[in-house]
């Protein structure tokens, strides 16, 4: 692999020039000459120099060489193959690169031999180029930096502003990263709307993307819908049950443990509830599809209801459990931080200490509850793994806990798994949901922030 | 003072109209203990019933049934080419001299509907197994050996009782005859029950008795490499900045509202983003591990960024200060005392951020790790999968075995993240130090 064996190298010359860099500081120092800096630093320098743009320019050239060939490979291809466009360019492409792989299904065509080998050609010379560009960024860099070196040189100064610069840069990670979430949602949703308009999307009561294939290949079967208020129904029923199993219990928890527990119960019990927090969404899936929705559906018959085999119910209640050490944890937080005067003003009156709680520590947390309530419906709404085992997929529009409802979540993940075209309405769909998920979940999350921020008492 | 009537109660009426509530307001202080308490012995109880419920089906996972048949290893017919290599063995005669032994196992010369039923009871991985136990020992060549292969999940799930005996044939997934034989077995006492090899030791199968999560375990701990070596650099350097450098602007501001909105965003966004990102716009492969760990890496990463700036923070200022009254430049006072000081803190975070996603399934379920793959995993960038997804993908295999078999992984996957949090409890207890 060109890439590892580069950059072992890369940090082979780097680690060279640090020692050669150091070593002539070094044995002027023992001459008795003067340096700015400690010889460390003069290491320091050179082996920055020597490594850090080369390595940049190796990551960069390894990330844009197959957009190149990609895109040259283009030519290659038949002109019928043009015409059609869209999926048959996909599959024209998946050709030639199964064939550079060394991968042959049967006899190739002639023009995927010809592109195969274009590509094999281009490959070979782009490693060449690279590992010759890299190489001599890397040895010039060093060169330049060991050049530099004098008495008056402040390597301790100049390395110190290239650690400032790396540090700043690694904090805009996180930047990069919400744009990177935004425009990956953004033009495939922005393309959806062109092929679905956002009336028909929004409020929409019918969703079948699964007849897009036979619609576009006119075989009849049905007309494909792309209305979302199925998901969100879906989705607001399983979070309402979700919450309805783990706001009281996580509340009520949350509760016994900073007013009643004593410290040996509180410190078992905290740690125990955490694991709950810790298992696996999988996890919780494949226990609400194989033990809780049968049990479910086992109870609701024999009281003579009509239970879905995947209800809401397994997922909501299953999805609730997952959420209690949340909530505990949360509102834990919040009501210890209640001062104890207040509590102990209470107290004074004559109050018992549940109508202390309940009267005076309670309305004094309520914001902060109620922030971590909203940031639990967050957490309900986003979860995946819970949904996609256990409720389903048919995109029913009830509210009714023993039918079979679907998410958003479920029905992103059931499109976007495995081979997706990115052509059909039916994958952008996907986006479009994903673009009204970080719009819901995002909002939960500032609406909690706002109540926070607007109703937190400041006690000192 | 003024004709204000005092419209309270007398002192004397207060008393007794306080004693005469106090039993009902004691009652209530007792029923709000109460649902305190049974509060938290029900999320205790949830949590019972999950793990017994995994113990359960798991523990026997870890096993299967093996049955010990006498195979003559005829040099002739599992080695034509008298070479020993791969090509030679794999086109020898092991399937048949397994079905001759399963029915000289049972003493019977064997009828064509026999046949077809002892075919179908050794696991299809059989000659495999012969193979490789002839390359193991080749000097066992031409003698007879009894030799244990794993049972066809069918048989297991009949041994274990899920296929009942009483069901009327047709019913049943297995027939009279195979039955009969594994009665024959039984007797002979031919049949064991064992830790399963293939669990630990085999990848993806289709078929359960032969499915192992080797494959899976190697990628998660390959995807595992990636994301701590993009995560912790990066999460750490970024907590530095925010913590020790960064002026109170604009900027900084907008830096912690994306972090905080990042650890916010569901985890499924984060695997669209790879896929729209790396994928499709970098054209990188699907399913390798190098994609999963840096998709993972972004996720972990405001959890690694929150952790190390409180423990930055925890570091006193009066040591930042010494350093700097002595001497010191910013930046050594950074990387010479407030980071060695601050690693425990900033360990325990990492572990934690590494725990979450190394349990993580939707957002690598969005960059194609869950396609079917045999091979072990050699590299970062051949395709793989990981452990959850592994167990995502046998939950919905219809085998009653395959649930033993995602049970057992399960376990396998709470094991790793159990150790995982202990040693972040037990690595911040260790190096924790009071100021």
């Amino acid at each position: 692999m060109a890439f590892t064996t580069l950059l072992i190298a890369l940090l082979t010359i780097a680690l060279a020039f640090h020692v050669v860099a150091s070593q002539r500081v070094t044995k002027a120092r023992n001459r008795g000459e003067l340096f700015h800096s400690l010889p460390n630093y003069y290491g320091l320098w050179a082996a920055l120099l020597g490594f850090l743009p080369a390595a940049i320019l190796l990551v960069l050239w390894s990330l844009i060489d197959i957009q190149l060939f990609q895109h040259w490979v283009r030519d290659f291809y038949p002109a019928e193959i043009h015409a059609a466009g869209g999926s048959q360019e996909v599959v024209a492409l998946a050709k030639v690169e199964n064939l550079v792989a060394g991968v042959r299904f049967g006899e190739p065509e002639a023009w995927v031999v010809e592109a195969s080998n274009a590509w094999t050609a281009w490959e070979s010379n782009s490693t060449t180029f690279k590992t010759v560009a890299v190489l001599t960024l890397s040895l010039g860099g060093g060169l330049f930096a060991y050049r530099k070196i004098s008495n008056q040189f402040r390597a301790r100064n100049a390395v110190e502003g290239i650690m400032s610069w790396a540090l700043i840069s690694a904090s805009t990670i996180a930047i990069l990263t919400t744009i990177g979430i935004v425009l990956s949602v953004l033009f495939e949703t922005i393309r959806f709307f062109q092929l679905v308009p956002p009336t028909e999307f929004i409020f929409g009561t019918e969703w079948n993307p699964q007849f897009e294939g036979a619609e576009r290949a006119g075989s009849g079967g049905g007309e494909a819908k792309y209305g979302m208020l199925p998901m969100f129904t879906g989705t607001f029923l399983i979070s309402s049950i979700a919450l309805v199993v783990a706001v009281p219990v996580g509340l009520a928890s949350a509760i016994y443990l900073a007013e009643y527990a004593s410290p040996k119960v509180r410190s078992t019990v905290k740690p125990l509830l955490e694991i709950l927090a810790g298992v696996p969404t999988v996890v919780y899936g494949f226990f609400a599809a194989l033990t809780v929705a049968p049990a479910i559906k086992g109870i609701g018959e024999s009281l003579g209801l009509t239970v879905a085999s995947e209800s809401a119910l397994a997922a909501g209640l299953v999805m609730g459990v997952m959420i209690i050490p949340f909530v505990s944890s949360l509102a834990d937080d919040v009501i210890t931080a209640v001062p104890q005067a207040l509590r102990d003003a209470a107290y004074g009156l004559g109050s018992t200490k549940s109508e202390t709680t309940r009267q005076v520590v309670l309305p004094a947390a309520l914001p902060g509850i109620v922030a971590a309530v909203i940031l639990a419906v967050s957490r309900a709404v986003g979860e995946t793994m819970i949904v996609v085992m256990a409720a389903g997929l048919a995109a029913n529009l009830s509210f009714n806990p023993l039918d079979a409802v679907t998410t958003v979540t479920s029905q992103i993940v059931t499109i976007l798994i495995g081979d997706q075209e990115f052509e059909s309405a039916k994958t952008l769909s996907a986006f479009a949901l994903s673009t009204m998920l970080i719009i819901l979940t995002l909002g939960l999350n500032f609406f909690a922030l706002q109540i926070v921020k607007k109703y937190r008492e400041q006690y000192d | 003072m003024t004709d204000h009537q005092f419209k309270g109660l007398s002192p004397q009426e207060a008393t007794l109209r306080v004693a005469a509530s106090l039993k009902q307001r004691r009652k209530r202080e007792k029923r709000f203990r109460l649902m305190g308490l049974s509060a938290v012995a029900l999320a205790l109880t949830f949590l019972a019933v999950l793990f017994t419920g995994i113990l359960s089906k798991g523990l026997p996972g870890m096993f299967q049934y093996y049955v010990e048949l006498e195979v003559e290893l005829d040099r002739a017919r599992l080695d034509p080419a008298g070479d020993l290599s791969a090509a030679s063995l794999y086109s020898g005669d092991a399937e048949a001299l397994i079905l001759e032994a399963s029915l000289s196992s049972i003493g019977e010369e064997g009828g064509r509907k026999l046949k077809k039923a002892l075919r179908k009871m050794v696991s299809s991985g059989a000659s495999i197994r012969l193979i490789e136990y002839v390359t193991d020992n080749p000097k066992q060549l031409g003698t007879t050996q009894r030799i244990k292969f794993a049972v066809d999940d069918d048989i297991d799930s009949f041994l274990r009782g899920f296929i009942k005996r009483e069901t009327p044939e047709k019913d049943r997934r297995i027939d009279d005859l195979t039955i009969e034989v594994v009665d024959k077995w039984q007797q002979a006492g031919l049949i064991s029950y064992e830790i399963s090899d293939y669990l630990f030791f085999g990848s993806a199968s289709r078929d359960a008795e032969m499915a192992g999560i080797k494959g899976a375990l190697i990628g998660s701990l390959l995807t595992l490499a990636i994301c701590i070596s993009i995560a912790f650099p990066l999460g750490v350097a970024a907590a530095v900045y925010l913590e020790e450098l960064a002026p109170k602007n604009r900027w900084t501001e907008i830096i912690e509202i994306n972090i905080n909105n990042l650890a916010a965003v569901p985890s499924v966004v984060f695997g669209i983003m790879g896929l729209a990102i790396f994928i499709v716009t970098f054209g990188m492969p699907r399913s390798v591990p190098l994609v999963g760990g840096v998709v993972l890496a972004l996720m972990t990463l405001p959890t690694i960024i929150i952790s190390s700036r409180a423990a930055i923070r925890a570091v006193p200022p009066s040591i930042r200060d010494a350093a700097l009254g002595i001497g010191a430049s910013k930046m050594q006072v950074i990387f010479h005392h407030v980071i060695p000081l601050a690693l425990p803190g900033m360990l325990t975070g990492t572990i934690i951020g590494m725990a979450q996603a190394l349990g993580e399934t939707a957002p690598l379920l969005m960059i194609g790790m869950v396609a079917f793959i045999v091979d072990i995993p050699a590299g970062f960038t051949d395709p793989a999968t990981v452990l959850p997804v592994q167990i995502f993908m046998w939950a919905d295999f219809a085998e009653r075995m395959f649930i033993q078999k995602t049970s057992a992984a399960i376990i396998v996957l709470l094991a790793f993240l159990i150790t995982m949090n202990a040693a972040a409890i037990a690595l911040r207890k260790k190096l924790e130090r009071r100021w």
